[in-house]
Formats: C-alpha cells, structure tokens, sequence
C-alpha cells in the first residue's frame, strides 16, 4: 500500500540520509595550511615576549645595581644616608617614604570609595547613577601631573593653613602626637602626598567596587531585603562576600598605582633624603621621585648604580604586593568552602 | 612595478638620513644653557643653513653621552677637572656666563632690600639660623623689620649645574658646610624642600611664606621675585646683574687652565654666585667634519651670538677668553691623522 502513496515514491536512501547522516562532519577545506599554525605561534611569540620582557628587565636591574649591591648588600635597605658628594648611599628614605605615603592614601581611598560605590550601587536615584559615575571615571583620566600642580599650588597652602597649624598649635608640648604634626608649616610632606595619591585612587578602586557590587545577583539582595535587613546589612553580609575577590582587586590596583605614582609625588613630598622626625608633615622623597629627579645628573658609579637598586627594591614591593594579595585571595576562597 | 618602487622607496628612506646627518651636528647636556643655545642654533641655521640640534638632557647626561661619542658636542655646567678630561682625550670650553640669585618670600621685604653675606646663607641652608628674626640675619640689616617666623628652606630636588655654583659658593665661605655637606650637582641637603627645576624651586618660594631659594637670574628677573643682597669677596654688598657677573668673570685666570668656577672671585663689583657653562669635545675626531660644523657653529656664536645671549639674562664671555678659545681649537682638536679641524 505504502507503494502507492507519494511520498514513498522518494528514495530510501535519502530518507536515511537526512535523519542520520552517513560519516563525520563535511571535511574541512584547507586553503590555507599555515594560518592556524602561524596564529598559534603569534599568540605564544606574544605570551613568550612578555615573560622575556620581565626576565630582561630583572636582568638588566639586576647589572645595572650590581655595584651597589656588592657595596652595601641589604644593608642598603636600612641605611638613611642618601650623600651623592662623599658617594655613600642607603634606600631607607626613599624605602619609607614610598610605604608612608601609599599607607596613608589606602587607608584614605579604601572606605571613601566604598562609599562611593555603595551609594552608586545602593542609594543613588536613577537620574544620578549615571553622571555621578561619568564623573567619577573622569577623575581617573586627569593626567598625575595636573594633581601634582594642584597639590603644589592650591592643596598645599590649604593644608598647611587649616590643618597643620591648628594641630601643631592643638598639640604644642604633647609628647608623641606633638613631633607627628611638628615641622615648618608648608603643607608639603608625606600626608600630603598621600592625601593626593588617595585622590589619584579613589576613582580606580571605586569603579572596580562599583563594577563588582552591580554583578551581585539581585535575587540575593532581594531575599535579603525581603527577610527585613537594612542596607547596611545586605551589603556587609550579602554584597561584599559575593565580591570580595573583586573588591580586593580594586584596591590592590589603586595600591600598585600609589607605590608606582611619580610626577604628582614629586612635586608635593619636598624632595628630601632625610630621616629626621616622624612628623607626617616633614618633607621625604620616595623611591620613584628620587629616581625622576636624580638620575639625568646621577653620574656612573655608584650614584647610578644605587638609584637602580632603588628601582630594583620598587619592583620587589610590587611584587610583594601582588602575590599578598593572591594569597589573601586563596585563603579567602578557602574559608569560603569550609562555611558552606 | 611595484617591487621596483619598493625598492626605490627602500633607498631613499636609508639613504636620506645619512645625506641630512652628514650636515647635522647634535649635542646633548645642560639644561641651564639651553634657551640661548637652542636660539642661537635658529639663527645659525638662517644664516648658513646648516643645523644644530640640542638636547637638554642636564649635564651628567651630556658628559656620559659625549664619553660615548654618541653626540658631537656634550653640555656641561659645572668644568670637568683638568685631569679627568685628559683621562678621556677631551677638551672644555665656556661659552656664556649666568648668575645664580638668592630669592626670598617674606612679606614686607622687596627685592634688593634683605642684605646676606655667604657664611650666613651657609648657615640657613644648614638649618642653624632657623628664623628671620635671627641675631644673624637683622644684624645685617638695620632698620629692616623681619617677622619671627621660621624659614623656609627652598633647594632643588634634581640635580643641576645650578646647584654646583650654589654649593660650590657655600663651601668656600662656610666651613662648616664645606665638612658637613659639600659641593656637587646633587648634594645631601640638611633641610629644606625640593622643587623640581628651576620652576619648581620659583613656584615653592612664590608660594611658601617666609621662603628662600635659589634660581637662576632669567627666572628670578622673569618672574619679579624679591633678591638679595650678596656681600662678595672685597667686602661690598653687590645686587646681582650682568655688569656684576662680567666683573665675576674678568678676575678669573682663564689662560692657565678653563676649569675655572667663577664663585666668590675677587673685585668689588663680582657677583659671588656666578658660573660659565661649557662645551666639551674629544681631542681627536674620529669625524673631522662634524667637528668642524661644532666648531664653525661655536665660532659664529661667538662672533654674533652676543646680543641673543644678553637677551635672554645671559652674560657674553669677555673678547679675551674668546681669543684663549680659538687658539684652544687650533692647538687640541683634531683628526685622527693629527692635522687640526678646518675651520673655513
């Protein structure tokens, strides 16, 4: 019966072939059998490049400090004495002064940028999420040396006027909080520095929060919110264990640019290789203004040899850094397992 | 076709630079007198068509350049020892000379009215005289009022050439200084804050209360700051100005050696903080014709670069040391063959 129906007048064979196909996959036509060879090696010559790129720098820091390091060996990193006449050099200065002033703009820049993505994220109306985050984006595009100028010329002053003369009258004769605010009242230092570093960061760290606080499934906040937390609690149990890794990325981003800022540094930490007070008032240097500023007139010897030291200790601290950083990371993660 | 333009392009892109850099003569060091030999070489270029390219990279850059020969002439504020130029095979000349100048900020003091002597600025920069109302500094200046606030000590953070006068000047009339600190482009300053250039150290004094620094004499006239008053060698309190720096100049024994740092010299009218900035040059040149472009563009300075340097705050050297220059060519440098450069 079937034979005399249409349909059957088709071929078998093409029935089976449309249901299931005979062999594999239509074979590959190869026009051109170097390309995928060529692109995996592009892509590995790029990934090799980079890796050479930091060995040949680590190398070439290393040479390049070799005196230096044969002279002072560690000692280097704690000895104060930076005298280019009698050619006797020691990091500590600068060493601190990279610390201080990178501690101080963290311990700035951290809450405030939370709090900055928090009310992004949170609080803000609509019509102000928009331009307020604009804003903030923009501030991370001012070149560091327009704040170096603004520290210089507008901050400092202020600084120095409406903050350190009334503490360093507020303090007068106290033991320990007196020679922290003692110094002459220019408003150029380490806490300037780093207030201006905080300001340099802020617009990093608070991006990436806000970047990782928006991916938070809503579905969590809302059941938190819908079992009665406030805010404050669907953050602080909620938001911030689902983005922890990204939050500390953030600041460990705004952390590297601090240690790493230059131009804007140099202008407002007063340039000074002397370790005499702990004021936060008192003018230092850090490790990357020293280099700016010394190394076109540095001549060879040791003078050279131990600024590139210097430069060798900042790529350790980097380094440092980074890997505290991914061990805070692993450790978080761990925890994370034991809990659920 | 298109090999053939490719080709032709090829050549033309490697032959061109060498046709332009046989005429190129390049230089690289001081940043002090950068501005007039950056004109100077615009003028120069006009009149003869033949160009001159300067980079102000500072000085130890410009020392450490020409040891390599990577540039036909190195820049150097400060002179290089007699015997560390022969180690090398070269040779140093002047070419203009400048003035450092002590500026201050403190209100009520206008420029040219606050009298120092070196041994009192040495113990400023040395952090012993720390307020303006110090024994030191008003028994200097009778009748002037000076408040009883702290000074602030301004200095550069880089190293420079204005740096060396300055504390090249200090050593000699401050004993203490001289043991405790030194001279040097960058030395280990006791106190004080750091700009960064001679704009960075203007800006600080301009901004800071009750300030002092250094700049030198274009930035301290440019930007109307208030000078002081330097007691030089003979005892008179001189202001500092280009006849006062040509005075400076004059007292120098220019024919026995260059290596001469012209602070503190002797006569009545020597400005005490005053320097000559100089070029250095390899003894024998691997390059004969590029030396003698240098030297042919040295010569015309010389000859009609004057007026340029007087505009720009620089002082000309006096006709004598151009004469010690010239036969300073004629008898040091030249070929590898030994016959001297061709100047014509």
């Amino acid at each position: 019966m079937a034979a005399t129906l249409p349909a059957s007048s088709f071929p078998e064979k093409d029935e089976v072939a449309r249901t299931e196909p005979a062999g594999g996959p239509r074979p590959r036509v190869v026009r051109t059998p170097w390309a995928d060879q060529l692109f995996a090696g592009l892509a590995l010559a790029a990934a090799c490049l980079t890796l050479a790129l930091l060995a040949g720098i680590i190398i070439s820091l290393l040479i390049g400090a070799a005196p230096a390091i044969r002279e002072y060996g560690l000692g280097f990193l704690v000895h104060s004495e930076w005298d280019p006449v009698e050619n006797r050099y020691g990091g500590l200065v600068m060493i601190y002064g990279t610390l201080a002033t990178s501690v101080i703009a963290l311990l700035i820049a951290v809450p405030v940028s939370f709090g900055i993505a928090l009310f992004l994220t949170e609080l803000a109306p609509g019509w102000l999420k928009r331009p307020l985050g604009i804003a903030i984006e923009l501030l991370a595009a001012v070149p560091s040396i327009v704040y170096g100028m603004w520290g210089l010329l507008v901050f400092g002053p202020i600084l120095a006027r409406f903050v350190q003369q009334p503490l360093q009258a507020l303090f007068n004769g106290v033991p320990v909080l007196g020679s922290l605010v003692s110094g002459p009242p220019v408003g150029i230092g380490i806490l300037s520095a780093g207030i201006i570093l905080a300001i340099m960061i802020i617009p990093f760290i608070a991006s990436v929060m806000r970047d990782v606080f928006e991916v938070t499934p809503p579905m969590l906040k809302e059941s938190a919110y819908g079992l009665g937390s406030t805010t404050w609690e669907v953050v602080y149990h909620v938001v911030l264990p689902y983005t922890k890794a990204g939050v500390i990325g953030g600041i460990m981003l705004g952390l590297g640019r601090a240690i790493g800022e230059t131009m804007a540094v140099t202008f407002v930490i007063g340039n000074m290789n002397q370790l005499n007070s702990i004021s936060v008032f008192e003018a230092a240097n850090s490790i990357t203004s020293a280099l700016a500023n010394e190394f076109a007139e540095a001549g060879e010897g040791l003078h050279q040899a131990s600024l590139i030291y210097l430069g060798l200790v900042l790529f350790f601290i980097t380094f440092v850094v980074l890997s505290l950083s991914k061990l805070l990371l692993a450790r978080l993660r761990k925890g994370e397992g034991s809990r659920s | 076709m298109k090999s053939s333009l490719l080709r032709t392009a090829l050549v033309a892109v490697a032959l061109f630079p060498l046709a332009s850099f046989a005429e190129d003569v390049t230089g690289a060091g001081a940043s002090f007198p950068a501005p007039v030999y950056a004109k100077w070489a615009d003028s120069y270029n006009k009149a003869s068509g033949h160009r001159i390219n300067y980079q102000s990279v500072g000085s130890g850059a410009g020392i450490k350049q020409i040891k390599a020969k990577t540039v036909d002439f190195g820049a150097s504020d400060a002179p290089l020892k007699d015997d560390e130029l022969s180690k090398d095979g070269m040779v140093q000349f002047p070419t203009v000379i400048g003035g450092v100048v002590p500026v201050v900020n403190v209100t009520g003091i206008a420029a040219g009215q606050l009298k120092l002597t070196g041994a009192v600025l040495g113990d400023i920069y040395l952090g012993k005289v720390a307020k303006w109302n110090d024994a030191a500094i008003t028994s200097l200046n009778p009748g002037v009022t000076l408040p009883d606030a702290a000074i602030s000590v301004v200095r550069r953070a880089d190293g420079s050439g204005t740096s060396f006068i300055f504390t090249n000047y200090l050593s000699k009339v401050n004993a203490e200084w001289k043991s405790k600190v030194g001279e040097g482009t960058a030395v280990n300053w006791p106190t004080g804050a750091g700009g960064k250039g001679n704009e960075g150290v203007s800006a600080f004094v301009q901004r800071l209360p009750n300030s002092i620094g250094y700049v030198e004499y274009a930035y301290a006239k440019q930007n109307k700051m208030a000078h002081v008053l330097l007691k030089n060698q003979a005892g008179t309190f001189v202001a500092p100005d280009d006849l006062n720096f040509k005075a400076a100049a004059a007292g120098a024994d220019w024919a026995k050696s260059f290596y001469q740092v012209l602070t503190d010299q002797p006569g009545k009218d020597s400005w005490p903080l005053t320097g000559a900035t100089f070029i250095l040059m390899h003894k024998v040149q691997d390059k004969p014709a590029q030396a003698s472009a240098t030297l042919k563009f040295f010569e015309w300075a010389y000859a009609n670069g004057d007026k340029t340097a007087t505009e720009l705050e620089y002082v000309p050297l006096p006709d004598s040391v151009k004469t010690l220059v010239a036969k300073l060519w004629a008898a040091e440098v030249k070929d590898a063959t030994g016959k001297p450069i061709p100047l014509k």
